[in-house]
């Protein structure tokens, strides 16, 4: 008996004949529909549901779960074992689909189908536990099928796991990125008019470049082209700045300026740029004492590129600085050892061998760089002045006066256009070399000291960055214990009582500050969502970077749209395409935390990505020669190697769950508020101070559970010897 | 390969058990969507649960994104009722047939305008409370740039104020739309669009965010903001040196509203709670959240703060045409076209 298919095929039929098919009304995890089980009509089986209720749609699936059970005696090797598994999964997803869009809670979803077959007199909920067990078993049982005919050599898990993943990127990032650019095409009334389409996309204001002869505004599609290139370049230079001076040089500060360039990263969106306005605004403390000292007005000269540029790369940085530092880490020492012995001085080794075999972690951090950048929200709203880019139009052609979804659709179509292109010229950029330092031979070099130029280098930017940085933060820590930021300074704990007051009431300690409640709920979510987010994204790059499959290239792509469209675009098509069945998830926290994992995967990938191109294929290969399945080599090579990717997406993926804004704000509901949508309503209403003392204390608790991720997962240890020169001949190694 | 997902199910489930919801046996539930204040929501919902035992379930979130979201969900609702914020989007959605028509019985007790308001939407909103549009400055800052005090619209385009004065952009803020619209009733459309023209010159940025202007003007980045008054005298009781001014020419209004949500799963608590944000007592309140609009109920006493709209010469605002879906995007178009593509 083949025992994967078998226990798939257990799953399938359990769900089918057991578990309530339906979505449960009290939530996902709620146990209240035991008491109408089995036989009332919400929580009833499939199977019941047919025999019961009349539900005769749902009967169609006996057939492909009946089938497999006739072949499961048969090897593996017989064809008809994986012809029978293919054609069941295969058609028991199309019956399982055809079902769920066709019948909604309206009956008949088309009207078309109305007219065929009169009106149904029935209606179907969201799906539930029995509808998700019945789906994953047509998935692995495809996916076995393709495995017994020898795909990806016959490895069950490798072929599983493309499944899977390409299963939730469809369903999470296709199906409701398709849901809200069809919108593009339509009219207000829903209506499909494709010219309405060419109209809004070739409108001026998008691609006007007045700017370069009068004073009038650019089109926005080249503001965000242009800021995006400038963001992406000060992160990438920035960030590898930064990544030498943490491991390559005898920087005493080593630990704080790992802490000081994550810091942006974990702060709440607009308290930076808030931080700016008060230090470069017009009437900010550097601009006033630029004025008493020169007589001049600046004025306003923050507002718009300079001061977008000045905040995106003060919040980005650490972005590319998390991708570069495995890379830079990683670069062997054996080559750059090589490179001496062969005569080449430290700056030649530097620019000709070390340099190079960092580009793909330059090339990714560059990427990231400018996806983020066309993404960001708070920043551009905050200093944007008139310098208007597409994330904030597409936020306010959804929310705002205007309310034109179709207009927000097509310049979502501009951003992703402009994402794609890219991640074409990455592509093409990094070519088929290869960039494998970390292999299973004997790699016990010493890293060769930096050539001076580049340690200057490298002090000279990342060092009066993160003065700036501290500075920023001085400020933000000040303005949270004074009773108006940046008018009356007085001392005060008042905004720390407000938001996180605990009383002593009838039932022992009441936590009655204003902010427990989203705290709590943020928390929880985040830190369920950044483990699986971290898993989906590396195995993920694994299989992208491991295994060879039809398709892969657009694979990679489908796994990177969801981190290249903003936000708000992502949240209402979750409420367009998870407002309704089949897929019925608003209003929950799960939907919060799909919406995380699917958002911040790329980040994961990325970083498996970059990491995983400097591990040599044969490790990999001498587990599996030596009999280890695919699933134990990754477990026990690859990802013990990884662990600086694993850090990075980890500790990404929590704090951006804990900072996300954008796509949230639709997606929160009364009972999972969440930290950020609370911290903006507060700023919409001018509270800055509970703000600031609400962000204090995330950006505390994110420092304290970074500390705690690293701990928990821990370092690479790749044989290499301790260069005890560079521990204590700091001196030697700078100057 | 079992163990990997196994041990990714167990992740979520040990976390997920947690979060299952308890389940209360109230009288009732609600599901609201709140654009005002967090403190006014809070507030109102306290209020709310004391007085019917109904369990309100509460988001809060601006009317812009309230009102993308009951689009975006009109399949299958999941608010009851959307109490709060600016009006206008509150007749937008009446006019999508996206909330539902109800006739309070305290109806008799509301303002004029409240009523007219309500007639007009075909009874699918109703106004809670009134905020005259007007004109902001910062009285430190007008000093020190030695620019005098507007009284008027008009003194707005005269190049003394070139650079000092902020309004939203009328594409993304409700607030500004009602500024466009309040200056073509004001003048007329075609001198109106005189006036958006001159007043470009000055302008030195169309924030995205109705109130932003006032804030920004508050903490000394512009001198002038064009807002809605009682958003100015929120910051003035902040401690900012703001001060206000009704235009002489007379200026328009929004009107904060209430609608109930079409195919919501409790229209019967929403019902309820339509009344109970129209009983005076309760309107009284909205000071305790520092809420300075005047509220909608003639028996309800205003807050001290609050801008005397007797005191102020106000149009009479004509919500029908101008809270029409047409209209707005042929005001805006021609504002996009005429004003936002002029040099400075």
């Amino acid at each position: 008996m083949n025992r994967p298919a078998a226990l798939w095929l257990a799953l399938g039929w359990g769900g089918f004949a057991l578990l309530p098919w339906y979505g449960v009304e009290d939530g996902f995890w709620s146990l209240a529909w035991l008491f109408d089980y089995p036989a009332g009509a919400d929580a009833a089986p499939a199977l019941l549901q047919i025999l019961l209720f009349g539900r005769w749609w749902l009967a169609p699936m006996v057939l492909p779960l009946a089938a497999p059970l006739l072949v499961l005696r048969r090897p593996r090797t017989d064809p008809l074992f994986s012809r029978v598994l293919l054609a069941a999964g295969a058609v028991g997803a199309v019956f399982f689909l055809g079902q769920g869009f066709l019948i909604g809670i309206g009956g008949w979803e088309y009207a078309t189908l109305e007219g065929l077959f009169g009106p149904l007199g029935d209606r179907q909920f969201g799906m539930g536990y029995g509808a998700l067990s019945v789906a994953a078993a047509f998935l692995f049982l495809f996916a076995q099928g393709l495995a017994a005919r020898g795909a990806i050599n016959g490895d069950g898990f490798v072929v599983g796991s493309i499944a899977l993943v390409i299963a939730l990127v469809a369903a999470f990032i296709f199906f409701p990125v398709v849901r809200i650019l069809a919108s593009a095409f339509q009219d207000n009334d829903y209506n499909f008019v494709p010219y309405l389409f060419v109209e809004k996309l070739f409108s001026h204001d998008i691609w006007g470049v007045g700017c370069l002869t009068a004073n009038v505004n650019c089109g926005i599609a080249w503001n965000s082209l242009l800021m995006a290139i400038l963001v992406a370049a000060s992160t990438t230079v920035l960030g590898l700045a930064f990544a030498l001076l943490a491991t390559r040089t005898g920087f005493r500060a080593k630990r704080l300026l790992r802490l000081l360039s994550v810091l942006p990263i974990i702060t709440p969106p607009f308290v930076i740029g808030l931080a700016i306005i008060l230090l470069f605004g017009a009437s900010g403390t550097v601009t006033q004492a630029i004025e008493t000292i020169t007589g001049t007005t600046p004025g306003r000269y923050i507002y718009g590129l300079p001061g977008i540029w000045l905040a995106q790369t003060l919040a980005f940085t650490p972005i590319a600085f998390l991708v570069l530092i495995g890379v830079v880490e990683g670069v062997s020492p054996s080559m750059e050892e090589a490179s001496q012995t062969l005569r080449a001085g430290n700056w030649r080794t530097f620019t000709t061998v070390s340099l190079p075999l960092m580009r793909p972690g330059l090339a990714n951090a560059f990427l990231v760089g400018f996806i983020e950048s066309l993404a960001d929200f708070g920043n551009p709203l905050v200093l944007g002045g008139n310098f208007d880019v597409l994330s904030t139009s597409i936020f306010f052609a959804i929310v705002g006066a205007q309310n034109d979804q179709g207009r927000a659709a097509v310049l979502a179509i501009i951003l992703l256009a402009f994402t794609l292109t890219a991640f074409w010229a990455q592509h093409r950029w990094l070519g088929h070399k290869s960039y494998a330092t970390v292999t299973g031979k004997g790699d016990a070099g010493l890293h060769v000291p930096l050539p001076r130029r580049v340690v200057w280098l490298a002090y000279g930017s990342a060092l009066p960055w993160a003065g700036l940085t501290a500075v920023i933060y001085c400020m933000i820590m000040f303005g949270g214990f004074v009773e108006l930021w940046g008018r009356d300074h007085s001392l005060t704990l008042r905004h720390y009582m407000d938001a996180f007051s605990i009383t002593t009431g009838t039932g022992g300690l009441v936590w009655s500050g204003a902010a427990w409640n989203s705290f709590w709920t943020t928390i929880y979510i985040s830190l369920i969502s950044a483990p699986l987010t971290a898993a989906v994204g590396l195995l993920t790059a694994y299989l992208l970077i491991r295994q060879k499959f039809a398709g892969q290239q657009a694979f990679e792509f489908g796994t990177m749209l969801s981190f290249a469209i903003p936000g708000t675009v992502i949240g209402v098509g979750y409420i367009l395409a998870f407002n309704v069945p089949p897929i019925e998830l608003t209003g929950t926290g799960i939907i919060l935390v799909i919406c995380f994992i699917f958002r911040n995967m790329p980040v994961g990938v990325r970083a498996g990505i970059a990491a995983m191109t400097q591990i040599d294929k044969s490790l990999d290969e001498a587990s599996l020669t030596l009999g280890a399945s695919s699933f134990a080599t990754v477990r026990k090579v690859v990802l013990p190697l990884l662990r600086p990717a694993v850090i990075a997406a980890l500790v990404f993926s929590f704090v951006r769950a804990m900072t996300a804004i954008s796509a949230v704000i639709f997606l929160v509901s009364a009972n999972y508020d969440m930290a950020t949508s609370y911290i903006i309503g507060r700023v919409e209403n001018g509270d800055y101070g509970l703000s600031i003392a609400y962000s204090s204390v995330l950006i505390v608790v994110m420092v304290v559970v970074i500390l705690l991720i690293q701990l928990v997962v821990g370092e690479r240890r790749i044989g290499r010897r301790e260069d005890m020169n560079v521990a204590f001949g700091a001196g030697g190694a700078v100057g | 390969m079992r163990r990997f997902y196994l041990s990714l199910v167990t992740i979520a489930i040990a976390g997920l058990v947690a979060a299952t919801a308890n389940t209360t046996f109230a009288a009732g539930k609600l599901t609201l969507y709140c654009s005002p204040q967090i403190e006014w929501c809070q507030l109102m919902v306290k209020e709310f649960e004391k007085s019917t035992g109904i369990k309100v379930a509460m988001t809060r979130k601006s009317s812009g994104e309230t009102f993308a979201q009951i689009k975006a969900e009109r399949r299958n609702p999941k608010g009851d009722v959307w109490w709060g914020g600016t009006g206008d989007p509150h007749l937008q959605a009446a006019e999508e047939g996206l909330t539902q028509e109800y006739k309070s019985p305290r109806l008799p007790e509301l303002q004029d305008w409240a009523r007219r308001q309500a007639e007009q939407s075909g009874f699918k909103t109703v106004g809670i409370y009134a905020g005259a549009l007007g004109v902001g400055y910062n009285s430190e800052l007008a000093a020190k740039h030695k620019v005098p005090a507007p009284k008027c619209w008009a003194d707005l385009t005269k190049p003394a104020y070139k650079g000092h004065v902020q309004m939203a952009n009328p594409n993304s803020s409700g607030t500004a739309y009602t500024t466009l619209a309040t200056i073509v009733q004001v003048f007329g459309e075609e001198k109106g669009f005189e006036f958006m023209k001159g007043l470009h010159k000055n302008i030195n940025q169309y924030t995205k965010s109705g109130s932003a202007p006032i804030k920004a003007s508050a903490r000394g980045e512009t001198t002038i903001g064009i807002v809605f008054q009682h958003d100015a005298v929120t910051q003035a009781v902040k401690g900012f040196p703001i001060k206000i001014v009704s235009p002489c020419e007379g200026t328009g209004y929004e009107i904060g509203s209430v609608s109930i949500i079409k195919g919501g799963r409790n229209p019967e608590s929403a019902k309820k709670w339509v009344d109970f944000a129209l009983d005076p007592k309760i309107q009284t309140m909205a000071a305790q959240a520092k809420a300075y609009q005047v509220p909608s109920n003639s028996k309800a006493t205003p807050p001290p703060q609050a801008p005397d709209l007797s005191q102020i010469k106000l149009i009479d605002y004509n919500f029908k045409k101008y809270g029409s879906s047409a209209e707005r995007r042929r005001l805006l178009k021609k504002w996009d076209d005429d004003v936002s593509t002029l040099p400075r």
